[in-house]
């Protein structure tokens, strides 16, 4: 096999052949995926059965506490793990570009193995396609990710009610922050890791010790399109405290160089809950406890008006809108 | 407008072109000093001093004596009786 | 972090707003005080902060047009996408005026049109990446106010002494003191103190706004940008109010200095001069209210390398100029969250996280 990928890499021949199985097959080192079927055959466990979705893109493929690969196996493993689903399987197709060098590909299908493996997750199907220079940034990962909720189950934003308490998992920001530190052009050393991590464990944990209603992780959008979100579905209020919302330091730094608000960063590691107000303290516990981190913190509270709003307690008091996101946070001089 | 942050000089990365590392909260960055800087001065009596920083340019020296101040200023309005 | 934290202290916030209030009691008013925050970072932080609601009625903030990008007309974007688009430049900028409408849409739109449009977080980046692209015309759209003039400047000067053939500039930096005066120029507009710009001060020096107290019998304070700054700065306003003094005082002294920086100063001098006049988005034409280069440095006028036309000034369809003005508040305006928003802006106040409709959009009324 050549150093890079190349269009005969994706056109089902033997150099497509020889990839799949020294790169994927020998790295994943799964019994189905090797049977190599266009299929994979499933045996779940009983409950309700789960399936996510999910693309990924970033750019750069590789920055401080993860990549693209870690990245798509824990983001379609927390997609099921907000739902209360034990994740069993992942499938993932591959979108190359041309000249991508194998050993990147390489590094990063092993992380992902990594992963799976810490998730308790298989990668049990998969296909890969290569388009020409160009036409593709590099890589992108789409995957599909089953899992079984226990019957009975049943989380969302319809559960929501006012009186609930919100709680976050931990710092926020940390992985929008790391991208912007990691991307060469604005000059920044790279000290800010990226919290990307499977939340299964602490999903249980969390639901094993307390009533939960939603939960959900902020991705894209970061914390304030998941608030805006649930404000909207449930038709309530989500009333936050600025003071309560745990922010690192460093990536307070990064932020106020580049005018940013660590509320709209995205988190690939942090869970947002919604539970019954006399769950609250049993709740935090569970996820300060099993997440060993003392910077989970109940961070707010729904109320029934103003509707579909989320309003932020600022530190002095008073109060303002938390509005939903734009669309991607630019760094301003302004 | 005028976005600008505090940050601490933490050594000097090019003397010919005046640029230095600054650590804003644990962030570093190379920084221009050209606008605080008269050409030829040695920069290395900088470092450990906080600035305020624009588009990657330190455009002023933050006064310690000033900020303290001002501060000394806002607390002391608890104790001003003057508008009561 | 250190010189910020200590100055968003909640307990100091109270103690000032308490100060405030006396004032406010003791004085008495029989109208709001109306009072202009000149510069879009004191807007913008007024509003993070909800400021203005914790402050009485009796304070009625007038949002000044002092927003680089608030004021950007829609040629200059236009301008900016053409280079892009039509010589195939690779356009650098910052982030704020990416979404920017011009005429036929903004910068961000003609990169998905094919335009290569990249945002830098200093102007000394678009010289790093000129140098990395040597095959590559890359031009920097220099926008703002004398905050950000003397980092263009030096920027330049180090591409002149490198020699550098393949940088230049779309130079959009405009002045603070005669849009200031164009602004109290303005019969309709009844003021009773202003809060000067921090930033500018910080190269100009505060001296350079004295001539508010002066000319127009203004009570004037350079203000930081901190929510305790403000609020200070707002405190010795209404000092002076009470006092009947019209004088300048400056707030931000742990930054901001009688003289400003000398070596700014100089370098803004030897590179830019003083251009005749320019359109500013809303407010129209303002004598002597912009910067362009040098003869010495023309070599590094973009709109001169690829021969751009002059443009005629088109205005937007909402009434931005009479919300820059501060004769109208963004909730009076008929387009408001309906027609203007920030997925659609009509204009470049919508889009501004300093602008006033931003901000009022994002963090305050919506109805």
């Amino acid at each position: 096999m050549g150093k890079c990928v190349t269009l005969a890499h994706g056109s089902g021949g033997l150099a497509m052949e020889r990839l799949i199985r020294e790169v994927f097959l020998q790295t994943f080192d799964d019994p189905e995926l090797a049977r190599l079927e266009d299929q994979a055959r499933l045996e779940l466990p009983p409950g309700c059965p789960a399936l996510t979705t999910d693309a990924f893109v970033v750019d750069p493929l590789f920055f401080p506490g993860g990549d693209i690969g870690r990245l798509a196996v824990c983001g379609t493993v927390n997609d099921l793990v907000m739902g209360g689903a034990y994740p069993q399987s992942l499938s993932c197709a591959f979108i190359l570009e041309e000249g991508l060098p194998i050993d990147d590909l390489q590094r990063i299908v092993r992380s992902m193995k990594v992963a799976a493996d810490e998730a308790g997750v298989r990668i049990v199907t998969g296909d890969t396609k290569v388009v020409p220079k160009g036409a593709g940034d590099k890589m992108f990962i789409t995957t599909a990710g089953v899992g079984v909720i226990p019957s009975g189950l049943e989380l969302g934003a319809a559960r929501i009610c006012a009186g609930d308490r919100i709680l976050v998992s931990g710092p926020v920001g940390d992985h929008g922050a790391a991208i912007l530190d990691a991307r060469g052009d604005l000059g920044l050393t790279h000290s800010i890791r990226s919290d990307c991590r499977a939340l299964d464990g602490l999903v249980h944990s969390l639901l094993a010790s307390s009533s939960v209603h939603a939960m959900r992780d902020p991705t894209r959008g970061g914390l304030a399109a998941v608030l805006n979100e649930y404000a909207r579905a449930s038709g309530l209020c989500l009333r936050i405290f600025e003071d309560n919302i745990p922010v690192r330091e460093t990536v307070r730094g990064i932020c106020e160089l580049l005018g940013l608000d660590p509320l709209y960063l995205a988190c690939e590691g942090r869970l947002l809950a919604v539970v019954p107000e006399d769950s609250a303290e049993r709740a935090l516990t569970a996820l300060r406890f099993h997440g060993d981190r003392t910077d989970a913190a109940i961070i707010g509270e729904v109320m029934a008006q103003p509707v579909g709003q989320v309003i932020l307690k600022t530190v002095f008091g008073g109060e303002r809108i938390l509005d939903q996101p734009e669309g991607e946070p630019l760094p301003r001089i302004c | 407008m005028c976005l600008g942050v505090p940050g601490k000089i933490l050594s000097i990365s090019d003397q010919k072109r005046s640029m230095a590392k600054v650590d804003v909260a644990g962030i570093v960055r190379e920084v221009s000093l050209a606008c605080i800087v008269e050409e030829g001065e040695r920069l290395e009596v900088m470092v450990g001093q906080w600035v305020l920083i624009h588009v990657g340019f330190a455009l002023s020296l933050i006064d310690e004596d000033e900020a303290h101040l001002t501060m000394k200023l806002i607390a002391g309005l608890e104790s001003d009786a003057l508008y009561r | 972090m250190r010189y910020i934290d200590e100055f968003r202290d909640p307990g100091a916030a109270r103690t000032l707003i308490r100060e405030i209030e006396g004032l406010l009691e003791a004085l008495a008013p029989p109208r709001p005080l109306q009072i202009m925050e000149f510069c879009g970072g004191h807007t913008h932080a007024i509003f993070r902060y909800g400021l203005h609601q914790m402050l009485p009625e009796a304070v009625e903030w007038i949002h000044g047009p002092g927003c680089p990008v608030c004021v950007l007309p829609r040629e200059r974007i236009d301008k900016a996408i053409s280079l892009a688009l039509d010589h195939g430049v690779t356009l650098t900028c910052f982030g704020d005026v990416l979404r920017v409408p011009g005429t036929a849409g903004s910068l961000l739109e003609a990169r998905g049109r094919g335009a290569d449009v990249r945002i830098v977080y200093s102007p000394l980046d678009s010289l790093a990446l000129a140098k990395a692209l040597p095959e590559r015309e890359v031009v920097f759209f220099a926008i703002g106010f004398e905050t950000t003039a003397p980092a263009t400047a030096f920027t330049v000067l180090q591409a002149d002494k490198e020699s550098l053939a393949n940088f230049s500039l779309l130079c959009q930096h405009v002045t603070t003191p005669s849009a200031i005066r164009a602004l109290l120029g303005d019969p309709e507009l009844r003021l009773d103190g202003i809060l000067a710009p921090g930033h500018v001060s910080t190269v100009l020096g505060s001296e350079s706004f004295r001539f508010i107290a002066d000319e127009y019998h203004l009570p004037v304070v350079v203000s930081g940008f901190e929510p305790l700054d403000l609020l200070q700065s707002l405190w010795m306003l209404l000092v002076q109010i009470r006092e009947g003094r019209c004088t300048l005082e400056n707030q931000y002294g742990r930054v901001a200095r009688k003289a400003g920086s000398l070596a700014a100063k100089r370098a803004i001098a030897r590179v830019f001069e003083p251009a005749p006049s320019a359109s500013w988005r809303g407010l129209g034409e303002i004598p002597a209210s912009s910067l362009r280069l040098r003869g010495a440095y023309a070599g590094f006028d973009a709109e001169r390398r690829f021969a751009l036309n002059a443009a005629r000034h088109i205005e937007d369809p909402a009434p931005c100029g009479e919300v820059l003005k501060g004769r109208m508040r963004p909730g009076e305006c008929p387009f408001f969250a309906c027609r203007c928003n920030p997925e659609n802006p009509l204009g470049a106040l919508m889009v501004s996280s300093e602008g006033a409709c931003a901000a009022w959009y994002r963090y305050g009324g919506r109805t």
